[in-house]
């Protein structure tokens, strides 16, 4: 039977020295090489769940009257959009299920991919010769971003509204052609017509998930191609030769667990666990508006953001130049991501390490690197934190003025000094395993002596 | 006793002696993969993790059928996820237990290739076309003029270069205040410490220009700057609701009803709390915004009603390269 398979595959396509090759690809093991898979199973369940809920989603702002089951709504005038999204969670068998399974896989898939960033670059897993493969990494980190922002946007509901709101603010604000590209996109000035509904729909049920399945192909085809790379665990791993478990019959039932297990946790969220109730914020109007409003988790840090940039628009005389929200929304994000596509290039630069690399670094033997990216981190989770800073005055009542005053000076002071801190641990951390060493051998070598006499 | 030692080593050698491969029978093959590990008891824990697998898809379909069950999306996602965290760990179990665990070695691919990449290089010169500059010069301004040309349909998306319309108010002196349900405003509707949106009568109320903030001030709180001293009314102002930051709304009116705390009134934008004072014109107190809150204006009629006396002092909403910060032309 198996026998047969095989050779009809490859009697039509020759593909049997290929799939050899593939049943026995080697994955060196290690916990943090999984935050990656992590993040393609959540994608896998995005796909699946997503194409659920377009059987469903009702693409229109046309206007209806609400007569549903939702009391509190009852005889409310809302968009088509939003009353097929409330329909969903309320009259669709499973369909509230669904729904918040898709946005808590959309939460774990982005998070997946920021904690996988995170190992790869503080590992120096992205060096040559894999820059393209963090390069395109990266480039789906930021399609996501913006894939995960459409998808709370195309429902329509308060806090949908409030955000592409923010959105027009920033697109507004882009230098020189801020206001050409906003009315391009919403078609006029906000909040645009009902074709700028089309197409964040399309953007976000087809073309942007087909980008992140090409680059994701692209990404793992790089990987593939060059082989994992390794951490140095024992003798066995060297530059030349990988160690691992094969595809089969070793990683294939622990990736496919992994797959059940992601896929287990994201419909035990989706069923227990409440996320983004859109009946109760209600359906969007420009003057509406609702206090302690959060984003996603992945658009904290642009809140944080926006929020700190003291309030000045760059102008001439009565000529605006640069409006305030381009900083925040725009400039910081872009600085971030610019330096993450650049660090390759900039750590040979600095290290003149220019030869190949296959076993990574523990964070501690690059204590350049790993200071760098702490003081990257620092900044970034400072400016997330402070996004949150309306809640901890509502929470815990810390006053909020003084809260931003004390981020706006950690957010220059608190990278360099972490990076510095971050940087003598390391040194620690290695002096501490050369003593450590030392000691080794000099007892061995004590042993040895004892044993001679 | 020396003869139960050498047997007790000799047995230990046997034991920890590799053992010598097993001539093939007829019939047999030499292994790839080495043979997995006779576990009775583990196969018994991943059947039985299967079927508790199976049992909660089971258990999923038989909630989505009684769709009277209180809690139903609780209970349907807890079946379908306990039947795939049962999968998972079945999967899991024989992992790690019922096949066996190779750790083998493969040589890095070795990536260049400097012969392969020196007749890629001849390929293409060798073919004279490199060598054409005119032919180049001309494929470059076709490409160019056809890149061009078929990228000239974005302009349809939307009024690009058409700026004025973000101008555009609804505002004319005289335009009544009217509320959500299309009732005008009178003078003695709008009470002190409270908040009020108002929209301009006959507009799209979604439209950012349209909706305004109205406060009434206390007497002799008023502090406006000499060009706006007459867009109050009897002690009432009004604001555009836009934030002049990001474009939300503003739907926070600070009245100062904890003395020490907060000093003066301040409408806050729930976004990035943006702070504006409505007592000196709308000027920002804190917070990201850039630019004032247009104001606008105001007149009562004889009836009472509350009227537009004009357009507002400055553009509505974010702003953008080359806005002016003043008073728009209508």
């Amino acid at each position: 039977m198996i026998r047969g398979i095989v050779r009809f595959v490859d009697r039509r396509s020759g593909s049997a020295p290929f799939l050899r090759k593939t049943l026995r690809y080697l994955f060196p093991d290690h916990w943090s090489f999984l935050l990656g898979e992590v993040a393609l199973y959540s994608f896998i369940v995005l796909v699946a769940t997503g194409v659920y809920l377009t059987l469903f989603y009702e693409n229109s702002t046309a206007k209806v009257v609400y007569h549903g089951p939702y009391a509190p709504l009852q005889g409310e005038e809302m968009t088509q959009a939003y009353r097929s999204v409330l329909d969903i969670s309320t009259t669709v068998k499973a369909g509230l299920l669904i729904r918040q399974t898709h946005h808590w896989a959309a939460d774990i898939f982005i998070a997946a991919i920021v904690l996988h960033l995170l190992r790869i670059f503080f590992t120096g897993a992205y060096r040559k010769p894999r820059e393209l493969t963090y390069w395109i990494g990266l480039t789906i980190l930021m399609v996501s971003l913006l894939e995960g922002f459409l998808g709370y946007s195309i429902v329509d509901d308060l806090l949908s509204g409030m955000g592409l709101a923010i959105a027009y603010g920033v697109a507004m604000s882009l230098p020189f052609v801020g206001a050409n590209v906003s009315a391009l996109i919403w078609d006029g000035p906000f909040p645009g017509k009902h074709d700028f509904y089309s197409r964040m729909y399309i953007a976000h049920v087809f073309l942007l998930p087909a980008l992140i399945a090409v680059l994701l192909t692209v990404h793992l085809a790089l990987v593939a191609m060059k082989h994992h790379t390794q951490f140095r665990s024992g003798p066995r791993q060297s530059e030349r030769k990988v160690v691992g478990v094969p595809t089969f019959p070793g990683q294939t039932p622990r990736s496919l667990g992994l797959l059940f297990a992601v896929a287990g946790v994201l419909f035990l969220l989706g069923g227990l666990v409440q996320i983004n109730p859109i009946w109760l914020w209600g359906p969007y109007h420009t003057y509406l508006s609702t206090n302690g409003a959060q984003p996603d988790w992945y658009l904290g840090w642009l809140i944080g953001g926006l929020r700190l940039v003291p309030g000045f628009d760059l102008v001439i005389g009565d000529y605006t130049l640069v409006p305030n929200p381009f900083w925040g929304g725009a400039a910081f994000p872009l600085v971030v991501f610019l330096f993450l596509y650049l660090w390759p290039w900039i750590e040979r630069k600095l290290t003149g390490d220019y030869g190949y690399h296959n076993l990574l670094d523990r964070p501690r033997e690059s204590p350049l690197r790993t200071a760098v990216g702490w003081a990257l981190l620092t900044w970034v989770f400072l400016v997330f934190v402070a996004g949150s800073s309306d809640r901890a005055y509502v929470l815990f009542n810390v006053p909020y003025i003084p809260q931003i005053w004390a981020y706006r000076v950690l957010a220059f002071v608190a990278p360099p000094v972490s990076g510095l801190i971050a940087f003598w641990v390391c040194r620690e951390l290695q002096a501490g395993e050369r003593v450590e060493r030392r000691r080794k051998r000099a007892e061995e070598e004590a042993e040895a002596a004892e044993a001679a006499v | 006793m020396g003869r139960a030692k050498d047997a007790l080593i000799s047995g230990i050698v046997l034991l920890l002696r590799r053992r010598k491969p097993r001539p093939l029978g007829p019939g047999e093959r030499e292994r790839v993969v080495p043979p997995a590990p006779d576990n009775p008891g583990w196969e018994l824990t991943a059947v039985l993790l299967l079927l508790a697998g199976a049992a909660c898809a089971i258990a999923f379909v038989v909630v989505y059928v009684l769709d009277r069950l209180p809690a139903h999306t609780q209970l349907l996602g807890l079946s379908l996820g306990l039947s795939l965290l049962f999968i998972a760990a079945a999967l899991i179990v024989t992992a790690h237990r019922l096949i066996v665990t190779e750790e083998l070695e493969d040589d890095y691919p070795v990536l260049e290739h400097p012969e392969e990449q020196e007749l890629i290089v001849q390929v293409v010169e060798d073919s004279g076309l490199t060598r054409r500059r005119l032919l180049k010069l001309a494929l470059l301004t076709a490409g160019g003029a056809l890149t061009a040309a078929v990228l000239t349909p974005i302009a349809s998306l939307g009024p690009a270069v058409d700026l004025v319309r973000f101008y555009a108010t609804p505002w004319r002196r005289g335009t009544r205040l009217v509320d959500e349900h299309g009732k005008p405003y009178k003078a003695s509707d709008i009470e002190e410490d409270n908040f009020y949106t108002a929209f301009a009568e006959g507009s799209d109320k979604e439209a950012l220009p349209s909706s305004l903030v109205l406060v009434r001030l206390p007497k002799g709180s008023l502090k406006l700057p000499r060009e706006l001293a007459h867009y109050a009314a009897e002690g009432i102002v009004a604001y555009s609701k836009i934030c002049t930051h990001a474009g939300c709304a503003i739907s926070l009116y600070r009245a100062p009803l904890f003395q020490p705390d907060e000093p003066t009134p301040a409408l806050v934008c729930p976004c990035h709390y943006s702070t504006f004072n409505p007592a000196d014109g709308g000027t920002v107190t804190f917070g990201p915004a850039g630019r004032k809150l247009p104001m606008l204006p105001l007149l009562v009629a004889p009836n009472g009603e509350l009227r537009a006396g004009g357009n507002f002092d400055q553009p509505v909403g974010p702003s953008w390269w080359g806005v002016r910060e003043r008073k728009p032309r209508t």
